[in-house]
């Protein structure tokens, strides 16, 4: 079945005109009609808008060009801009938003011939473990629909594994790719901080934020950076550094190379999980791998110097969402005052503006030190000890989240218990570098995630381990039920 | 005021004069219909970022040598959080812990002469606000966010100065300076050159500054003074009369020549400045500030300097003729081709006549009806004796009105000054022998009659006769009856 079909292949199909990227995008449109209703990973479907684009990438095959991604489908996470299409970052505060451009990851991908299916469901502004702060209602977990698919970008991982789409874009803050993927059984990967221009992505907390990909391979993930990833003028944080030919850089072999298991991650892991993990080892082993422990001894500071870190940022970045220029505007205010405090009042929900406080009060007179500046201070020690990891191994491994996916609501209530679902994903964004999750197996019939996590920039390194551990093991393909054809 | 010592320090916002933005690339120009200099970052759209422009950096390092301050090689933009209509993303981006500029001074000269050193605490880059318009709309407030983004350099002063002519005095030396440097067309009226002044007093010989208040966004030097004048006078007599100042913003109506309480510092915002992460700290490396220092052009000082050394001139003619790069421009075009003896001559008529015709008519230096060529063509007359100052003075209203040169106004008008001696005594022996009551009254002692003849003989000939030749020939002639 064409959906179960990786990017190259899709590719392949194409050049040589056995499929037309039209008679590709119907079918992946008519799945999403069929399996969506379900599962509720979409805000916004666009399937004129992707007819057109799948005809126009015709035409160019036509021409006889070609391109890795030139007519195929995606999804974009609801956060990333798309001219003249809605943009709602899964809030009420702007589900009248129409943006007027394009994020330069949007661009970048139109411009290789991507076909754009629709705009993923997400977490309320990024903000969220588990897809439930949606405006739009929680995205449901293909492996069990009463289960929830990780967050922030739950719609983009759902719609992954349920073959809805061959990839999707995300954006990771905390954790908002891995997390989901690892409970979606899907690759995700979130490039090293300033890899991928932000300019577009509405900012959460951005020295946090990045965008990447979901897909259902290594292979198919390198495919996809190589069109996002590069310098952009526009983001003064992204990083003018070369961009590697990652599809090429697969199939190095691993032999010598130094994998460090995580001391700290692997302290207290559930059992099923850490025997997950050590059949991952022992593959590594068998590839020629060498590993060794490593320990990052700041790491435990990494969910409270995060939810200080994080709210500070998004307390000042959505103070733009006022009802003054767009967006969701309260009715009749009565001055000012009244106009500020209830558009935001009706137009964020809970979550957002429990962070949108926390960040507030943090950064307040007589706490900014006590809080802010402890986290900076927090935030480099765990950058360092990243540092000094990388001078004794090539990539650090570990869990990407400590259990499966968890009930819908049953979190929700206890936003600490919550939080601490990014506990192995945060460190990374605090350092800035880039990890990915690939499947590593099931712990009572849910798809669990393995994490990699490498130094800055080492993104053609970490997707060749992934994809030299997917060559020697077959979880990534791996659907769920209802789902495979 | 006895036994009361004022402290005041200025807070100087200079637009630069750059031609986009600070963090966007819309135009800067002034006057454009509303909100049509305002793009996706100026309007603070979801997903937009800012981008620095190097522009702003360079006139803010050129600003930190020409005051000899010490240029940051690391400075950071923080994020000032506030909720306001026209302050579209809800902070402003500035710098706050880290400037670009510190630890500079600059020299201003007082009334008496003396000449003092005013210290700069920083000079930060910021971004303007844009506007609230209220005139017009019925129940509702309109926004125009043109000015939003524009770069502002914030140039703060230690509190050295100690009355409202020295703050004066100072804003105008910044004002020449940042001309000089042009980094800021200086357009107080357009709001590019603006201030907020920190005013407290205390008894002399108190080494504790009093309680300040802080009187916001005076755009004229007349402001300046004023407000600080009065807020002096209400602080000294409120504390006189048993009260206490209290830590605040005031605004100055200068209707009322008053100021008036705003906010104070209980009701002041808890801004919660913090780094911006979007933008990385500024490196500026010796490179940059070397080919900065190689832009800096002659400074005031350096020029008034060198009119007085070159010149001969007073430190007040040469401070004048150097306030502004136009200025010194002018009087150096016309000593070029008058002559560096005449120096003084050039400087009295461009104080006098030429600034007086400008200051008439409103018009700036670089668009004088009477361009330097032109001046001097007028000066050559007064210097080859063709005519008197006096008659020059006509010949300049002329050339100012007709925009003719000065030797064609002097031909037409007849005005070429009697140097002839038979032909000036001829007039005088007509004059005396008309006024025989005077010569008679001279002769008996009346010296003061004397300019009675000068005035009589003057009006004969039309002015023309030279001033010199008729004191000297006059006095023969009246002196000759006496003997």
């Amino acid at each position: 079945m064409l959906h179960n079909l990786f990017i190259g292949e899709l590719a392949d199909r194409l050049r040589k005109r056995q499929i037309s990227s039209v008679e590709l995008t119907r079918h992946f449109l008519s799945r999403i009609e069929r399996l969506n209703p379900a599962l509720n990973a979409f805000i916004t479907l666009t399937a004129d808008r992707a007819l057109a684009d799948a005809a126009a990438a015709d035409a160019r095959l036509g021409k006889g060009e070609e391109g890795p991604l030139l007519g195929i489908p995606l999804i974009h996470k609801d956060i990333f801009c798309t001219d003249g299409v809605k943009t709602s970052c899964g809030s009420r505060m702007l589900d009248n938003f129409i943006a007027p451009y394009d994020a330069t990851v949007v661009a970048r991908l139109k411009g290789a011939g991507t076909v754009m299916l629709g705009k993923s469901n997400m977490d309320e502004f990024a903000m969220g473990s588990s897809n439930e702060t949606s405006y739009y209602g929680p995205v449901k977990n293909p492996w069990d629909i009463s289960k929830v698919p990780g967050g922030s970008s739950g719609g983009s991982a759902a719609a992954t594994a349920a073959r809805l789409t061959p990839f999707a874009t995300g954006t990771d803050t905390g954790g908002s790719i891995r997390q989901p993927a690892a409970l979606t059984g899907v690759t995700g990967l979130k490039p090293t901080y300033g890899r991928v221009s932000r300019y577009g992505m509405i900012a959460f907390a951005s020295s946090l934020d990045q965008a990447g990909v979901f897909a259902r391979s290594a292979g198919d993930a390198a495919a996809a950076l190589q069109v996002m990833a590069g310098f952009d003028p526009r983001d003064s944080t992204s990083v003018d550094v070369p961009v590697p030919d990652y599809s090429k850089s697969l199939g190095q072999p691993l032999k010598g190379m130094k994998i460090g298991l995580l001391r700290e991650f692997f302290e207290g892991l559930e059992t099923r999980n850490a025997a997950l993990l050590e059949d991952a080892l022992n593959i590594y082993a068998g590839l020629g791998a060498e590993t060794r422990e490593v320990s990052l001894p700041h790491l435990p500071l990494s969910v409270p110097t995060y939810y200080v870190v994080a709210p500070a940022e998004c307390s000042s970045n959505l103070s733009r969402f006022d009802g003054v220029r767009y967006g969701y505007r309260c009715d009749n205010p009565k001055d000012l005052m009244d106009l500020y405090k209830r558009s935001r009042g009706e137009g964020f929900g809970a979550e957002v503006k429990r962070r949108i406080m926390t960040g507030t009060y943090v950064l307040s007179a007589g706490y900014f030190d006590a809080y802010y500046l402890k986290a900076q201070k927090a935030r480099r020690l765990i950058t360092d000890d990243f540092r000094s990891a990388f001078e004794k191994v090539d990539l650090v491994i570990g869990p990407t989240t400590p259990t499966p996916a968890f009930d819908i609501g049953a979190k929700m209530n206890d936003p600490v218990l919550m939080y601490l679902n990014d506990i192995y994903t945060i460190g990374a964004n605090l350092a800035g570098l880039p990890g990915v999750s690939v499947p590593c197996g099931f712990v009572d019939g849910l798809p669990m995630g393995l994490q990699l996590i490498g130094p800055h920039f080492a993104e053609a390194k970490l997707l060749n381990a992934a994809h030299q551990y997917q060559q020697a093991t077959d979880w990534h393909t791996h659907a769920p039920r209802g789902y495979e054809s | 005021m006895n036994g009361w010592e004022v402290v005041i320090g200025l807070e100087i916002h200079a637009q630069l004069a750059t031609k986009s933005k600070i963090f966007s690339g819309s135009a800067t120009a002034y006057g454009a219909p509303p909100n049509s200099q305002a793009d996706l970052v100026d309007l603070a759209y979801p997903g937009v970022l800012p981008v620095l422009n190097a522009r702003a950096v360079q006139m803010a390092v050129k600003f930190g040598l020409a005051v000899d301050a010490t240029v940051a090689h690391r400075s950071v933009f923080a994020r000032k959080n506030y909720f306001y209509p026209d302050l579209p993303k809800g902070y402003q981006i500035s710098q706050y812990e880290l400037p670009v500029v510190a630890r500079g001074s600059l020299k201003i000269v007082l009334d008496d002469g003396a000449v003092k050193t005013v210290g700069i605490t920083r000079a930060h880059l910021e971004e303007d606000a844009g506007k609230s318009l209220h005139e017009g709309l019925s129940n509702a407030s309109g926004i125009d966010l043109n000015r939003a983004g524009t770069p502002l350099l914030e140039i703060v002063s230690e509190p050295d100065m100690r009355s409202a002519k020295e703050a004066v005095a100072y804003m105008k030396k910044i004002h020449t300076l940042v001309r000089y440097l042009e980094i800021c067309d200086g357009n107080m009226q357009e709001g590019s050159f603006r201030c907020d002044a920190n005013v407290s007093v205390r008894r002399h010989g108190q080494a504790k500054l009093g309680t300040r208040a802080e009187i916001k966004n005076l755009n004229s030097f007349r402001f300046v003074e004023k407000a600080i004048q009065y807020e002096v006078a209400r602080q000294t007599e409120l504390i006189e009369s048993g009260g206490k100042v209290v830590q605040e913003t005031r605004l100055y109506d200068s209707d009322k020549d008053e100021t008036r309480s705003m906010r104070s510092k209980e009701e002041a915002n808890d801004y919660r400045y913090f780094p911006d992460p979007d933008l990385l700290p500024v490196e500026i490396d010796e490179a940059f500030i070397e080919a900065v220092r190689a832009t800096l052009p002659e400074l005031p000082d350096q020029k008034a300097a060198r009119f007085a050394r070159d010149f001969g001139l007073t430190a007040y003619d040469a401070g004048v003729l150097s306030a502004s790069r136009e200025l010194g421009a002018y009087f150096e075009a016309v000593v070029a081709n008058l002559g560096a003896s005449h120096a003084k001559l050039a400087a009295n008529w461009i104080m006098g006549e030429l600034s007086s015709a400008l200051n008439r008519e409103n018009v700036d230096i670089e668009n004088s009806r009477v361009n330097p060529e032109q001046l001097t063509g007028l000066l050559n007359r007064i210097v080859d004796e063709t005519i008197s100052g006096k008659i020059a003075k006509e010949v300049f209203e002329a050339m100012w009105s007709e925009d003719k040169p000065a030797d064609a106004i002097i031909e037409a008008k007849g005005l070429r000054q009697i140097t002839d001696a038979g032909a000036i005594e001829g007039v005088i022996d007509a004059v005396i022998v008309a006024n025989p009551k005077q010569l008679a009254d001279y002769r008996s002692g009346k010296d003061k009659l004397f300019g009675f003849f000068v005035g009589q003989v003057m009006k004969a000939t039309g002015g023309k006769a030279n001033p010199a030749q008729l004191n000297e020939l006059l006095k023969a002639k009246l002196g000759g009856g006496n003997a």
